[in-house]
C-alpha cells in the first residue's frame, strides 16, 4: 500500500478557522509539509501559532460547529483524510495515526482502569477478544517499561506519577502499531529527568516499528534531541522548514535566528537577550504582507505589502521570507565559553540568612485524626544571598522549592528555624512590624493570570504596596510614581486604567515586577517567573530583571526547574532534592564539575543544542512523594552510584571548595 | 385630600432594596468587570424581553408598596374629626396601585362571574318592573369588563391576582436581602480565617441546612402566630399583622437559604486565598480587611448575583406551596398561593369556577418564567467558568 | 473508610443536639410552660396550684437547660430540655396532642410515603438521565434549544398547577384513576399512578437541566478527546466515557435524597388523601401540634445526616480516587 516516494502524510495547504465573536479566527491559514514513513517532523512554535490546531485537524477533531477544516487536502497513504466518512476517519484514528497530548494528568480516564483503556483500542481496532486484548496490554506497557504491568494494569490513572500516565499513554497510542504518531507538547509537563526518559522511550519505540511521528512542541532544545525535520510555525503557517542538520546550522528566518538568539544561556550572561518586540497578529486580523513584518527587525518595505510564499534557498530548506539573504543563525554551533564568573562569595555579613528551616505539614490519620506523620516540605535549609546577589534555586518538581521560597519572606507557617533579614530575626516579629518590613522583601509568581487581581485596574495593582506601606502621599502623587514605574518595566503609562485581561502574558509578569518595584525592596523571591512564557518574552523578562538587579542592587532568590535561565541569571546556585539542598556552589562550579550525582542527572537531562556527543546519565524512576521519603540519601534508589552506606543515613555536607559544597557520601 | 403614608415593615425594606440596587447599578457603571456582563445580558433578546417583562411586574409591586391612609369623610363629603378635633383617618390602608386601578378594584359584582362575561354565573331570582318574579342570569353590572371574572363576592379577580405580584416580588427579594448580609460574612470569614471559626460556621450550617426547610417554617410560623395571639394589643390592624408574618417568614425563608450560599461562599474564598495575587497582597503587608474588601469580595460579588437571581423564581413558587400549606403569608393577605388555595374548592362546583385559579396561574407563571430567563442571561454572562467556553 | 465512617457518625451527635436546642428555644421563647399549662387545661378560671400540678406531672417544672439545685451528671438530666430531647435518640417521640404514639403512627404511614416517594423517584430519575444524555449526544442542535426552552417553561409552572391540573383531567375529565384516596394491597396501584406521574412531570425540568450541564461539563474535559483519538464511536465515548464520570457529581445530589423518601411529600399527600408521613406532618402543622413536629424535625435531619454519610461512602465507590482515610 505504501508507495516508495511518497511521504507517508502530506499536508497540502491546510486551513483550518473558528468561529469568535470577534469574527472568523485562521488558526491555521494554509500550511504545508510532508512526514517521510518512519521519521520525526518537529512542529516549532510559540504559544497561539496554531501547532495543536494542526494536529488536531489531521485526527479530525476540530470541535464543530465552531471550529471547521477550511480546506485543503491530508493526504495519508494515498488517500485524503478530509473526504473520508465520519466511519472510515474512526477506522484510523488510534490504528493508523494515533495520538497523545501535553496533560497526561487529564488525558486518561479517572474511572477507568488502564488495562481498560489499552484494551479499549485493541479490542476496537484489531479484532482480538478479551483474553488476548488484555495480553497484548500487558505487553505494551512492558514495552512502555512500566514495573510490574501485570499489576499496573488493574490500577487507575490516579495511581500513577505524571511520568507513568504518559508512558500509558504512549501504550494506548502503540498498540495497534500506528504509521504516525502525533506527539503534542508530549514532556511539557513533566520534569526534565523524566522528559529525557519519555523522549528516549519514543526514539527507541520508533526505531523498533518504524512510526513516524509529529512532534509538536515549542522547545527547541528538544528538537535538537529528537527531530529529522522541523518546520517552525508562526502565525498559522509554515516559515521555515529544513532537515535537522541543516536546520540548527543554516536557519535564517529573522523570525528562527530571533528565537535562537532569545536563548539564555551562560555564555549570553554579560550581555542582554535579544527579543522580539510586539506580539503575534490576531488570528483573526492578519495583516496583509507578511505576518511577521512589524516584529521584524529586518523587515523593509516589500514585506509590509507582499505575503511572502514558501521558497527554496537550497535543497529541502525553504523559508517564507522576501530576503535574499537572511543572516542565519550563529549561536548553535558555537561552543560554549564561559567568559564570565559570578560574584562568588557574599560579603561578611550576607541580607538574607536561613537557618535550618523547616517546613512541616502534619498528616493526620484515624479517628481522633491524630498526627501520625509529617510532609517534610522543605527540611532543614541554610542558605544565604548577599546584597545584589541571585542564588537560583533548581530542583524537580514536588521539591519543595516553592514552599521553601514562601517560607522565607514568612507567608506560610514556617515549623523550625531562623531567618535573618539585613540582621533582624523576622522569625520573632509578627503583625504589624511584621508587615511593615515586608516592604523589603518581596515576591513574584509563575502564573501571569493567577497573579494579578481581575477586578483591579493596573494602578491599583501597583499602587497597593504604595498605600500598604505609607509611600507616595496622595493618589495623584500615587499615579504618578505608577506611571513611572510603568514606563521603567516596559509598559505604556497610558494603560493605568486597564484590567489585567487586556494584557498579554509578558506584559503581565511586567505588571507583578512594578508591583514589587513600587516598595523598593531589597530582595525578591522569583517563583518560576518565566516558565509560562514563551522564549522570547521569557528574554524579555529575564533582561529586565537583570537590568533592574544592577540597577537597584537587588538581591533574588530565583526559583525555576528551567536550567539553561539558571545558568544565564544566577550567581549561586542550590539543588534541592525533596526538602534538602544536595548540592550548592557558584554556577561554574556546578555546572561545570557537579559533584552529586543528581546535579549529574539533571544536567545531563536537560536537552541542550550543540552538544551532541554529550554523556547521557539516565535516571530511573522519578522524584518519590515527600509523604515517605526513602531511608537514608533520599536520592539513592534513583542513583546510579549507590552504595550500600546510601541506604542507612543521610549525608553530611562536604565542601568541595570554599564556595562548593555537596551532601553524597561519595565524597565522604 | 388628605393622607397619611403608612410605612410597613416591608415597604421600607423594599425601598432599602430598591437604594441598594441603585447603588449597585451607579457602582457597576464604574467598573468593566461588572459592565461588560451586563452588555452580553442586554445583547441577548430573549433575555430583555423577559427582562422587561419582570420590569412590568417589579412596578407593579413596587406601586403597590406605598400606603396610606385616607381622612376619613361623612356621606356627604365632609371631613370627621375627632371629639379633640384630631384628625380621623380611614380604616382601610391603600396603595397607589389601588388608586391606579380603582375602576378595576371598585367594579364588584353580587358573586362570581365568569371571565369578560355579561351575566352572572348562577341564576337569581330577579323582580321584574311590572312586580313578576323570575329565576334568571342576572345582567352584570359592568358587562365584559372583568378580565378574569369575579370571586365569590364579586371582586375583580384580576385586582385580586395583581395584589398576588407584591407579595410574590417581597418574598422573592426581601428573602435574599436579609439572609445576603449574614450569608457573605460568614461564609467569608469561614473561608478566610479557617481553624476554629470555619470548624463554628460549619457547624452551625450544617445543622440549619438539616432540618428539613418546611419543618423549620413551619415551626417558625406556629411560634410567630403564637406570639402575636398573646400579644394582640401589639398589631393594631389586619394589614400590620398579615405584613409582619410576611416579614417574618422572609427571615425564616432567609435563614434555610442562607446555608447554600454560605457553603459556596466559604469553598470559593478558600480557593481565593490560594490565588497568587492574594499571597502577593499579603508580601505587601496589606492587612486582613483590606484583603477582603479588594481582593475577596470583588472576586466573589458574581456568585452572590448569581444566587439572588436564581434563587429568586424558587422563592416565588414556594411562597405558593407554603400558604397552601398554611404556613405561608397570612390568610388575610393578597397572594397567589391563598388564591389557589381558596379556588381548590371551586373547582368541585358545577359548572366549574375556574378563573380564580387560572389568573394566579397565568400571572405566577409569568413573573416565574421571566425571571428564569433572565436569571439564565445573567448566569451565563457572570459565570466566568461558561465565558471562557 | 470504617473509622471514617464511625468518625461522621460521631460527628453527627452534636449536630443532632444542635437541632433539638433550636427547635427547643423555637418552642419555648414563646410557649413558656405556665402558658402551656393554661392551654391545656383551658384558658378561664385555672388555679396557680392546678398549673405547677399539671407542670409537676408533666416534667416541666424543672429548669430549662441547667439544674443548679442537683448535683453531678443530674444537673445536665433534671431539666426540661434533657427530659424532653433525650428520648428522641432512642426514637421515643413521645404522644402526640390526640395521645397517640407518635413513633408508633411514623412506622404506620411511612409505608404509604414510601409508596409514592420511592416509585417517583426512581422513575424521575431514570427518565431525567435518559432525556438529558440524549440532549447531550444532540448538543447544539434545534432539538437541544427547543428541550431546554420546554424545561423552562416546565419549572416555571408552580407544582400546584400539575396536581390540580392533574387531578382535574384524569380524575375528573378522563375518569380513569381516582382523584384521591389510599388503599392496601394491589389496588393501590390506581391511588399511586397519578401522583407518582405528576411527581415526575414536575421535576423533569429542573432534573434534565441539572443532568445536561453535567453531561456537557464531562464532555469538554481532556480524557474525551482522547477517547475520540481513539477512534470510538461518538455513542460509546458519551456512554463509555462520559456517563461513567458524570455519575459522580449525579450522586452527590441523588443519594443524599434518599434516605428523605421517608419523610413523604407534604403537599402531594395533602392533595391526594394519602395517609403518609408528609400528611401527618401537614395536619400537625395545621393543628399546631408540636410534639409531631418536633418528631419530623429530629428524624428528617437524621435522614439528612444518614444521607451525607451514604453518599460519601458512594463516592468512594464510583469514584477511585477517593479513598477516605
Amino acid at each position: 500500500m505504501k508507495m516508495n516516494n511518497d511521504p507517508l502524510l502530506s499536508v497540502k495547504d491546510l486551513r483550518t478557522c473558528f468561529r469568535t465573536t470577534n469574527g472568523l479566527a485562521r488558526a491555521v491559514d494554509g500550511i504545508s509539509f510532508d512526514i517521510p514513513a518512519g521519521k520525526t517532523l518537529a512542529l516549532v512554535g510559540e504559544s497561539g501559532c496554531g501547532k495543536s490546531v494542526t494536529a488536531l485537524s489531521i485526527m479530525r477533531l476540530i470541535q464543530e460547529p465552531a471550529g471547521y477544516i477550511a480546506g485543503d487536502r491530508i493526504i495519508f497513504q494515498g488517500q485524503d483524510l478530509l473526504k473520508l466518512s465520519k466511519r472510515k476517519m474512526r477506522e484510523i484514528r488510534g490504528n493508523r495515526i494515533s495520538m497523545i497530548f501535553q496533560e497526561p494528568m487529564t488525558s486518561l480516564n479517572p474511572v477507568m482502569t488502564i488495562g481498560e483503556q489499552i484494551m479499549e483500542v485493541i479490542q476496537l481496532h484489531r479484532g482480538l477478544s478479551k483474553k488476548e486484548a488484555l495480553g497484548l496490554a500487558v505487553e505494551m506497557l512492558n514495552q512502555v517499561k512500566i514495573p510490574d504491568p501485570a499489576i499496573r494494569i488493574s490500577e487507575y490513572p490516579h495511581q500513577l506519577s505524571g511520568g507513568m500516565k504518559q508512558r500509558v499513554m504512549i501504550a494506548i497510542a502503540l498498540s495497534c502499531e500506528p504509521d504516525l504518531l502525533i506527539a503534542d507538547e508530549p514532556t511539557t509537563s513533566l520534569d526534565v529527568t523524566v522528559q529525557a526518559q519519555i523522549l528516549m522511550l519514543m526514539k527507541e519505540l520508533q526505531q523498533k516499528e518504524g512510526t513516524a511521528i509529529l512532534l509538536i512542541t515549542h522547545d527547541i532544545a528538544v528538537v535538537y534531541e529528537v527531530a529529522d525535520y522541523i518546520t517552525v510555525m508562526y502565525a498559522g503557517r509554515a516559515i521555515e522548514q529544513a532537515k535537522r542538520s541543516r536546520f540548527f546550522r543554516h536557519a535564517c528566518h529573522p523570525y528562527t535566528t530571533r528565537l535562537f538568539e532569545s536563548l539564555p544561556s551562560m555564555d549570553k550572561r554579560n550581555e542582554q537577550l535579544s527579543t522580539i518586540p510586539g506580539r503575534v497578529p490576531d488570528p483573526t486580523r492578519y495583516p496583509e504582507g507578511c505576518r511577521f513584518a512589524d516584529r521584524c527587525h529586518l523587515a523593509f518595505d516589500r514585506c509590509n505589502k507582499e505575503d511572502p510564499k514558501m521558497r527554496f534557498i537550497e535543497k529541502g530548506h525553504s523559508i517564507a521570507c522576501h530576503l535574499e539573504n537572511a543572516p542565519a543563525i550563529s549561536t548553535a554551533t558555537a561552543t560554549i565559553t564561559r567568559k564570565t564568573e559570578g560574584r562568588a562569595t557574599y560579603t561578611s555579613s550576607p541580607l538574607v540568612s536561613v537557618k535550618d528551616l523547616k517546613i512541616y505539614y502534619p498528616i493526620r490519620k484515624g479517628l481522633l485524626k491524630s498526627i501520625v506523620g509529617h510532609v517534610k516540605a522543605v527540611d532543614g535549609i541554610d542558605i544565604s544571598i548577599g546584597q545584589g546577589e541571585t542564588l537560583a534555586l533548581v530542583g524537580e518538581s514536588g521539591c519543595g522549592k516553592t514552599t521553601m521560597g514562601r517560607g522565607i519572606l514568612r507567608l506560610i507557617d514556617i515549623t523550625c528555624g531562623t531567618i535573618h533579614f539585613n540582621n533582624i530575626d523576622i522569625m520573632h516579629i509578627s503583625g504589624s512590624k511584621l508587615r511593615r518590613l515586608r516592604k523589603d522583601m518581596q515576591i513574584m509568581f509563575q502564573d501571569p493570570y493567577g497573579s494579578l487581581n481581575p477586578r483591579m485596574m493596573v494602578n491599583q495593582i501597583i499602587s497597593e504596596g504604595l498605600i500598604s506601606q505609607g509611600i507616595g502621599g496622595n493618589k495623584k502623587e500615587r499615579d504618578n510614581i505608577v506611571k513611572e514605574l510603568m514606563d521603567q518595566v516596559g509598559l505604556d503609562p497610558g494603560m493605568i486604567h486597564r484590567y489585567p485581561h487586556e494584557f498579554s502574558g509578558g506584559q503581565r509578569q511586567r505588571i507583578g515586577i512594578a508591583r514589587f518595584l513600587a516598595v523598593k525592596p531589597k530582595f525578591v523571591v522569583c517563583d518560576e517567573v518565566t516558565s509560562a512564557l514563551d522564549v522570547s518574552v521569557q528574554a524579555q523578562i529575564l533582561n529586565l530583571l537583570k537590568t533592574l538587579q544592577q540597577r537597584e542592587d537587588l538581591s533574588y532568590l530565583f526559583i525555576t526547574h528551567n536550567l539553561s535561565v539558571v545558568t544565564y541569571i544566577a550567581d549561586l546556585v542550590a539543588v534541592m532534592y525533596l526538602g534538602k539542598i544536595v548540592e550548592r556552589g557558584t554556577i561554574r562550579e556546578v555546572f561545570d564539575t557537579p559533584g552529586h550525582p543528581y546535579t549529574q542527572a539533571l544536567l545531563a537531562a536537560s536537552p541542550c543544542i550543540g552538544e551532541d556527543g554529550r554523556k547521557k546519565i539516565f535516571l530511573e524512576g522519578e522524584v518519590p512523594s515527600p509523604v515517605n521519603p526513602p531511608e537514608g540519601c533520599h536520592f539513592h534508589p534513583r542513583c546510579p552510584k549507590v552504595m550500600p552506606g546510601c541506604r542507612k543515613v543521610y549525608p553530611g555536607q562536604y565542601s568541595l571548595s570554599e564556595t562548593h559544597s555537596t551532601r553524597c557520601w561519595l565524597y565522604e | 385630600m388628605e393622607i397619611k403614608l403608612v410605612f410597613l415593615w416591608t415597604d421600607m425594606l423594599i425601598y432599602l432594596l430598591l437604594l441598594s440596587a441603585i447603588g449597585f447599578a451607579v457602582y457597576s457603571i464604574r467598573f468593566e468587570h461588572l459592565r461588560s456582563p451586563w452588555r452580553q445580558v442586554a445583547h441577548n433578546r430573549l433575555a430583555m424581553v423577559a427582562g422587561f417583562v419582570l420590569f412590568c411586574y417589579i412596578i407593579i409591586g413596587l406601586c403597590d408598596s406605598i400606603h396610606f391612609q385616607e381622612r376619613a369623610a361623612d356621606e356627604k363629603g365632609q371631613i370627621v374629626k375627632d371629639s379633640q378635633g384630631g384628625i380621623i383617618y380611614k380604616p382601610d390602608v391603600l396603595s397607589v396601585l389601588d388608586i391606579l386601578v380603582t375602576s378595576i378594584r371598585e367594579n364588584t359584582e353580587d358573586s362570581y362571574s365568569a371571565p369578560l362575561a355579561t351575566h352572572s354565573y348562577s341564576m337569581k331570582n330577579i323582580t321584574l318592573p311590572d312586580g313578576k318574579q323570575i329565576r334568571t342570569y342576572a345582567k352584570l353590572k359592568y358587562e365584559g369588563k372583568h378580565l378574569f371574572g369575579t370571586d365569590k363576592v364579586g371582586m375583580d379577580v384580576f385586582y385580586r391576582a395583581l395584589k398576588g405580584i407584591r407579595t410574590g416580588i417581597v418574598i422573592g427579594t426581601l428573602t435574599t436581602l436579609i439572609m445576603l448580609p449574614f450569608a457573605i460574612m460568614t461564609g467569608i470569614m469561614a473561608g478566610y480565617f479557617k481553624g476554629w471559626v470555619d470548624d463554628l460556621i460549619q457547624y452551625i450550617y450544617t445543622t440549619l441546612s438539616s432540618i428539613p426547610g418546611v419543618l423549620l417554617i413551619a415551626s417558625a410560623i406556629l411560634m410567630l402566630q403564637v406570639y402575636m395571639d398573646t400579644h394582640a394589643d401589639r398589631f393594631e390592624n389586619i394589614i400590620i399583622r398579615a405584613d409582619t408574618r410576611l416579614f417574618f417568614l422572609c427571615v425564616i425563608l432567609g435563614v434555610s437559604s442562607w446555608t447554600g450560599l454560605c457553603r459556596i461562599l466559604r469553598g470559593e474564598t478558600l480557593k481565593l486565598m490560594e490565588m497568587e495575587y492574594v499571597q502577593a497582597s499579603m508580601a505587601l503587608g496589606v492587612g486582613h480587611f483590606k484583603i477582603l474588601l479588594k481582593h475577596i469580595i470583588p472576586n466573589i460579588m458574581h456568585i452572590v448575583l448569581i444566587s439572588v437571581v436564581l434563587d429568586f423564581s424558587g422563592l416565588v413558587l414556594a411562597e405558593a406551596v407554603l400558604s397552601y400549606v398554611g404556613v405561608g403569608v397570612d390568610p388575610t393577605m393578597e397572594s397567589w398561593g391563598n388564591m389557589i388555595n381558596a379556588a381548590r374548592l371551586e373547582l368541585a362546583r358545577e359548572p366549574i369556577v375556574w378563573w380564580n385559579l387560572a389568573a394566579a396561574f397565568i400571572l405566577m407563571f409569568g413573573l416565574v418564567l421571566s425571571a428564569n430567563l433572565f436569571a439564565d442571561a445573567v448566569r451565563d454572562a457572570f459565570d466566568p467558568r461558561l465565558r471562557t467556553k | 473508610m470504617h473509622t471514617y465512617i464511625i468518625r461522621r457518625i460521631l460527628y453527627a451527635i452534636p449536630i443532632l443536639i444542635g437541632i433539638n436546642i433550636i427547635t427547643f428555644i423555637l418552642f419555648f421563647v414563646i410557649n413558656t410552660p405556665d402558658q402551656m399549662a393554661r392551654l391545656h387545661l383551658g384558658m378561664k378560671r385555672v388555679t396557680p396550684e392546678a398549673i405547677e400540678k399539671w407542670k409537676e406531672d408533666h416534667n416541666y417544672h424543672l429548669p430549662i437547660f441547667w439544674n443548679g439545685s442537683e448535683s453531678g451528671i443530674k444537673k445536665i438530666t433534671q431539666t426540661i430540655f434533657y427530659q424532653k430531647s433525650a428520648g428522641l435518640f432512642i426514637f421515643r417521640f413521645g404522644k402526640s396532642d390526640e395521645g397517640r404514639d407518635i413513633a408508633h403512627e411514623i412506622t404506620q404511614r411511612m409505608w404509604p410515603s414510601l409508596a409514592i416517594a420511592i416509585p417517583t423517584f426512581i422513575i424521575g430519575l431514570m427518565v431525567n438521565i435518559t432525556v438529558s444524555l440524549f440532549i447531550a449526544f444532540v448538543r447544539g442542535s434545534y432539538l437541544d434549544m427547543v428541550t431546554m426552552i420546554w424545561c423552562v417553561i416546565i419549572m416555571s409552572i408552580s407544582g400546584l398547577f400539575y396536581i390540580i391540573g392533574g387531578q382535574f383531567l384524569f380524575g375528573k375529565i378522563l375518569n380513569l384513576v381516582p382523584i384521591s384516596g389510599y388503599d392496601s394491597g394491589i389496588s393501590v396501584f390506581k391511588f399511586v399512578v397519578l401522583p407518582v406521574l405528576i411527581g415526575v412531570i414536575g421535576g423533569i425540568g429542573s432534573g434534565v437541566r441539572w443532568y445536561r450541564t453535567i453531561f456537557l461539563e464531562e464532555i469538554g474535559k481532556d480524557y474525551i478527546r482522547t477517547a475520540r483519538a481513539k477512534g470510538l464511536t461518538e455513542t460509546r465515548v458519551l456512554f463509555k466515557h462520559a456517563l461513567k464520570n458524570a455519575l459522580i457529581p449525579i450522586l452527590t445530589g441523588v443519594v443524599v435524597v434518599i434516605p428523605q423518601l421517608f419523610m413523604g411529600s407534604l403537599v402531594m399527600e395533602a392533595f391526594f388523601g394519602i395517609p403518609g408521613l408528609g400528611s401527618y406532618t401537614i395536619d400537625a402543622i395545621r393543628s399546631q401540634d408540636f410534639g409531631i413536629v418536633r418528631a419530623m424535625v429530629f428524624l428528617g435531619a437524621m435522614l439528612y445526616i444518614i444521607g451525607l454519610i451514604l453518599t460519601d461512602i458512594c463516592y468512594s465507590w464510583v469514584d477511585p480516587r477517593i479513598r477516605f482515610e
